[in-house]
């Protein structure tokens, strides 16, 4: 074992191995607490960031935090580890890491995505505040696409959540007529089911299906079922246009999802075999979070920020088209209240878009953690400059169905006004054809009693 | 339908299929004042929910006048509310001490059955409707002469803080009625876990069984409520487990939804 040491006013510490060291190095968070791997004073913190930063990054091909033998996910990392992309930082420690990152440009950053591992870019983002999480992941570009185009600079993509808690056809449309009239849906259009039954999540499917061949959306459908469920679905026909599934940074947090890289591989397989994108082929959809290893106890004695970026790396084995961490969604025992809230969302969209996924965030807490509508808005403005691929939309930031509070439709036209972000070109055409755009090309309302053909979406209601 | 209908006539019509906050309309990019303060009048019901401060007494009270007396009250390892949300491992234990006390206070046993009411994550849906579908349950268990061990209030509980409870009193079956964590359209939702031979520490999610959203009259009635209970109690001591088994049998599969594990209703 590799024991890590560092000073602060004149006290010591000692840390052993990287993955003591690295949590011990993190912001502090309910959930590391929890974990028994927080550092135990702020002094300490900083010692172990000091050590951290002389660490050399080659150490982290040397010192898996979780054992290869053991983790498959450890595996894909070290196994897939591109040395040719990593040879130029490979005499960096990670405090010259993070200066680089600082100064580096966008294909520079493009270039050694491959090369860098998760603990790495984990490792640096804790020597970093959050302005320099913006700061850099702004200059990393991941753009995906499948009817629609995500990820450019300028613009922001959204998907529409229109969940309903008994999956009731009408009130899905209803809140899929409220999001496209504000805006909403270009990154996809995504339910997820009260139930995981497959005959349920293809009513869904057909239902946005149908939605989107009527009004020639440029934008695809998903319903977030189980991995397992999709790909019985698409055997049997149904119009699926994604393969989601929740994933998490260690084997054993996976398969407390019951979800193993094998699965994962037959449904990118079958999905991509349908082909059903136009301007691109990504099809692949994953949600993350900080506190899913902890809480499915895998976390093998590792923080939950560093085992979240090894998330992304399960989900680049797929190009994936969308990726977000559900980041207030776990509650307060993982992450306390709206501050570290915002440090996780811009710690994971930082980690995400180094590894090179093309990441959004949903915006959200739940109502036992400290953290309120303010918090959303930070978040979602902070996000919105650091460059974020998407963020999930619901109907008045209130989803009825999962009992949480994300951003609001309205919020989206927020982030686009204030920061001048555009939709994804495809779908911003779109809303231009079907009159939905003003002059100045902002999301005009409806008046009071204008008819749209749109609102026919409503009529399964009346 | 006419392509001339606008729309504030559609919205109002789709109101009533959605508990969503659609067709809320604009100030600017903004939501209207009203709507604005709407939510925030929601927000504050879903956090007073989980900050309030549970009145076992309340409870014990609505209890005697429905003929059952005699509850006892007993706390978690989270001193207070700061403490339990954070820490979820000591709201699944009881205090030090109390198993003791609690053994000492239902010692006239065998019982096939205990219910423990915990305050979760909204005291509110506890105090509306732990007594009311306790009244019901009880009367249901009594009809087929079922031993049911003083009812036990716990304090500062997640549902694990049933399976020491289970052990304390030496009943082999256990319901723990908690309170839900709130949403803005349910800040009184009341959950119930079902729980047989629980091994306290080790039980996990998978071998209970879980009747939601009791919450009437926009929910679950305590009618149908206590019956499912009761039938799911019967039924779990015929087969001799609860969990997933047990679920197989009864409705189809659901509530699968969320896949990211949450604390919902304190697990």
């Amino acid at each position: 074992m590799v024991r890590y040491r560092g000073t602060v006013g004149g006290r010591g510490f000692r840390f052993d191995g990287l993955a003591r060291l690295l949590g011990a190095a993190s912001p502090g968070r309910s959930g590391d607490a929890l974990a028994g791997v927080a550092a135990g004073s702020e002094q300490e913190r900083v010692a172990a960031r000091r050590a951290l930063a002389e660490v050399e990054l080659g150490r982290f091909l040397a010192e898996p935090v979780v054992p290869y033998e053991a983790d498959d996910v450890t595996r894909l990392i070290l196994d897939g580890h591109d040395a040719a992309a990593f040879a130029p930082l490979a005499a960096q420690t990670v405090g010259g890491f993070r200066e680089w990152l600082l100064g580096a440009d966008g294909p520079g950053l493009a270039a050694v995505a491959r090369g860098l591992t998760p603990e790495m870019v984990a490792a640096a983002s804790k020597l970093m505040s959050n302005a320099e999480l913006v700061a850099v992941a702004r200059k990393a570009r991941v753009v995906t696409a499948f009817r629609s185009t995500v990820g450019l600079p300028g613009r922001l993509a959204t998907r529409l959540q229109p969940n309903h808690p008994t999956d009731d056809p009408a009130g899905v449309a209803a809140a899929i007529l409220d999001g496209l009239l504000l805006g909403c849906g270009d990154a996809v259009i995504g339910i997820n089911p009260a139930g995981d039954g497959p005959e349920r999540a293809r009513a869904l499917l057909e239902l946005v299906d149908g939605v989107i061949e009527r009004y020639r959306i440029p934008t695809q459908s998903c319903v977030l079922c189980h991995v397992t469920t999709t790909l019985g679905l698409m055997e049997r026909g149904a119009p699926v246009d994604l393969v989601f599934q929740s994933i998490a940074g260690t084997q054993a947090a996976n398969a407390a999802f019951g979800v193993t890289l094998a699965m994962l591989d037959e449904a990118h397989d079958a999905v991509r075999r349908l082909g059903r994108g136009t301007v691109g082929g990504q099809a692949m959809y994953f949600e993350t979070g900080q506190g899913s290893a902890l809480s499915a106890g895998a976390h093998h004695g590792v923080d939950q920020q560093t085992l979240e970026a090894r998330a992304y790396a399960v989900a680049r084995r797929y190009d994936p088209l969308l990726v977000n961490t559900v980041v207030g969604f776990i509650g307060p025992e993982y992450l306390f209240d709206g501050r570290q809230i915002l440090r996780a969302a811009l710690e994971d969209h930082f980690c995400g878009k180094l590894l090179g996924v093309p990441m959004g965030v949903d915006v959200c807490y739940t109502n036992h953690a400290d953290a309120d509508e303010d918090d959303i808005g930070t978040m979602l403005t902070m996000l919105g400059a650091a460059g974020v691929s998407f963020v999930i939309c619901t109907p008045g930031g209130d989803d009825v169905m999962l009992n949480y509070q994300s951003a609001s439709y309205h919020d989206a036209l927020y982030l686009r006004e204030v920061l001048g972000l555009r939709p994804a070109p495809e779908f911003e055409a779109w809303l231009a054809d079907v009159g939905l755009l003003d002059a100045a090309g902002r999301v005009r309302e409806l008046g009071p009693s204008e008819g749209h053909p749109l609102l026919e979406l409503g009529a399964a209601g009346r | 339908m006419s392509g001339g209908t606008g729309a504030d006539e559609v919205w109002t019509a789709l109101r009533a299929r959605t508990s969503a906050r659609i067709g809320l309309g604009r100030a600017g990019w903004g939501l209207p004042t009203r709507h604005r303060l709407e939510l925030q009048g929601a927000l504050a019901e879903a956090r007073d929910a989980v900050h309030a401060e549970f009145r076992p007494e309340r409870v014990e009270g609505a209890l005697r006048e429905r003929g059952l007396p005699g509850a006892v009250r007993v706390r978690s390892a989270a001193a207070d509310r700061l403490t339990y949300l954070q820490r979820p491992d000591l709201g699944r234990r009881l205090a030090d001490g109390e198993a003791e006390r609690l053994a000492e206070a239902t010692r006239g046993g065998p019982w096939d059955v205990v219910l423990v009411v915990a305050d979760g994550l909204s005291v509110r849906a506890v105090h509306a409707h732990a007594a009311p579908l306790l009244g019901a349950v009880a009367a249901g268990l009594a009809a087929d002469g079922t031993r049911v061990a003083p009812v036990v209030l716990a304090s500062q509980a997640r549902v694990a803080l049933g399976d020491e409870v289970a052990a304390a009193v030496r009943a082999p079956l256990v319901a723990v009625l908690i309170g839900e964590r709130p949403g803005l359209s349910a800040a009184d939702s009341l959950g119930v876990y079902l729980t047989l031979d629980p091994r306290p520490g080790r039980t996990v999610d998978a071998e209970r069984n879980c009747v939601s959203n009791v919450r009437p009259p926009l929910g679950l009635s305590y009618e149908a409520a206590a019956h499912r209970l009761v039938d799911l109690m019967r039924r779990a001591r015929r087969l001799g487990r609860t969990g997933v088994a047990l679920k197989a049998a009864d409705d189809p599969p659901g509530g699968g939804a969320a896949q990211i594990p949450d604390s919902n209703a304190g697990r």
